[in-house]
């Protein structure tokens, strides 16, 4: 990457109210306003949003896919961490 | 050196005088035309602007244009009752009988020029069709109506652009200002008021253009002082679209624009 690029931002576009924010993908913007327009222009160009975020992608830190064991292995074998002992109401569509 | 060539001006007889159209189709002939050859000239960057996201913001701005020249040129079809439909006025019609401004018109440039185009004709078009939404003409008032969120988009688009680029390098600066001097030119000719503007504004049909100035100024002044811009004050200024008299420009814009639709006539995918 040359000094003239644009830095890289990540895009989470909200779908709609009462949903939360997913990451949509990533673009290349000068700044944080530009990139919330660029965000606007590629990632909510078909009605897919009421809400963006763009984040600087030097800025977020990530798990390592070297880590991914100790990080998410232990998790797998303690079913009495899963809400399933209880009936979810009809109708609820987010949960 | 010969002296065969035509008579200069031996194929006005091929145009169609501004009178041949009722008042109302001309000037939606009129508006049409702007969004029309402002749409192709964006096109142009497609895949040569400086990033692959600026890319996709002149395309998208294009392709809102597009999506008003098409309902005005029908709506200026529909209103003449010849038959003609979007298409034959986009692609049949000769040089002459383009109304468009001559602004939307004047080739790409650099980056800065496209953009300081942008602002002028985006702040223009923003006053125009907000102004419009209150029309007589309940079909011009909904085109407008639905043309305003875009434009709104587009002159805010322009506007980042000329903050960052005037008030950025000493580089960015010298070129955003030596556009400004190249664009400025052609600002006067969107004010222009003439009889069948006169006539529809009259009626409450249309915008009065010269009423579209000093907001325009306004809007205008206050980006180029926050972009440390000066404002350019053109020694001559290009006019005559109104009427079908175009810059050497359009000819080569038409030729490209049109030339599919007349070597393939009815082509479509």
């Amino acid at each position: 990457m040359s000094s003239r690029d644009w830095p890289l931002w990540e895009v989470f576009v909200r779908g709609r109210r009462g949903l939360s924010h997913v990451h949509a993908g990533s673009l290349h913007a000068p700044d944080a306003t530009m990139a919330l327009r660029n965000a606007r222009d590629l990632y909510t160009r078909r009605q897919e949003g009421v809400s963006i975020w763009v984040v600087p992608a030097a800025a977020i830190t990530a798990s390592s896919p070297d880590e991914k064991d100790p990080f998410f292995d232990p998790a797998a074998d303690k079913a009495y961490r899963h809400p399933t002992f209880y009936h979810v109401p009809d109708g609820v569509r987010h949960l | 050196m010969t002296r065969h060539a035509a008579a200069p001006g031996s194929w006005d007889g091929r145009a169609t005088p501004a009178s041949a159209l009722p008042p109302v189709a001309e000037y939606s002939l009129r508006l049409g035309d702007d969004a029309l050859v402002l749409a192709q000239r964006l096109g142009e960057w497609v895949s040569r602007a400086p990033q692959l996201e600026e890319d996709v913001a002149l395309a998208n701005i294009g392709l809102d244009l597009l999506g008003q020249a098409r309902t005005l040129l029908t709506y200026a079809g529909e209103v003449e009752g010849e038959g003609r439909d979007e298409d034959d006025l986009a692609y049949l019609r000769e040089e002459r009988d383009f109304r468009n401004l001559q602004i939307v018109e004047r080739p790409n440039g650099d980056f800065a020029v496209t953009i300081a185009r942008q602002l002028a004709f985006s702040a223009y078009q923003l006053g125009l069709y907000r102004s419009l939404c209150g029309s007589a003409d309940a079909t011009l008032a909904a085109i407008a109506a639905k043309a305003v969120k875009e434009v709104d988009y587009h002159l805010d688009h322009a506007t980042q652009w000329v903050l960052r680029l005037g008030d950025g390098t000493r580089e960015s600066h010298h070129r955003m200002q030596a556009a400004l001097e190249q664009v400025w030119p052609y600002v006067d000719e969107m004010f222009d008021a003439d009889e069948l503007t006169s006539v529809l504004a009259g009626e409450g049909v249309a915008v009065d253009p010269a009423a579209l100035r000093p907001p325009w100024d306004a809007t205008v002044s206050a980006v180029l002082a926050r972009a440390t811009l000066t404002r350019p004050e053109p020694g001559f200024h290009g006019r005559g679209g109104r009427r079908g008299l175009h810059t050497e420009a359009m000819g080569q814009l038409l030729a490209e624009m049109q030339h599919l639709h007349r070597s393939y006539p009815g082509a479509s995918w």
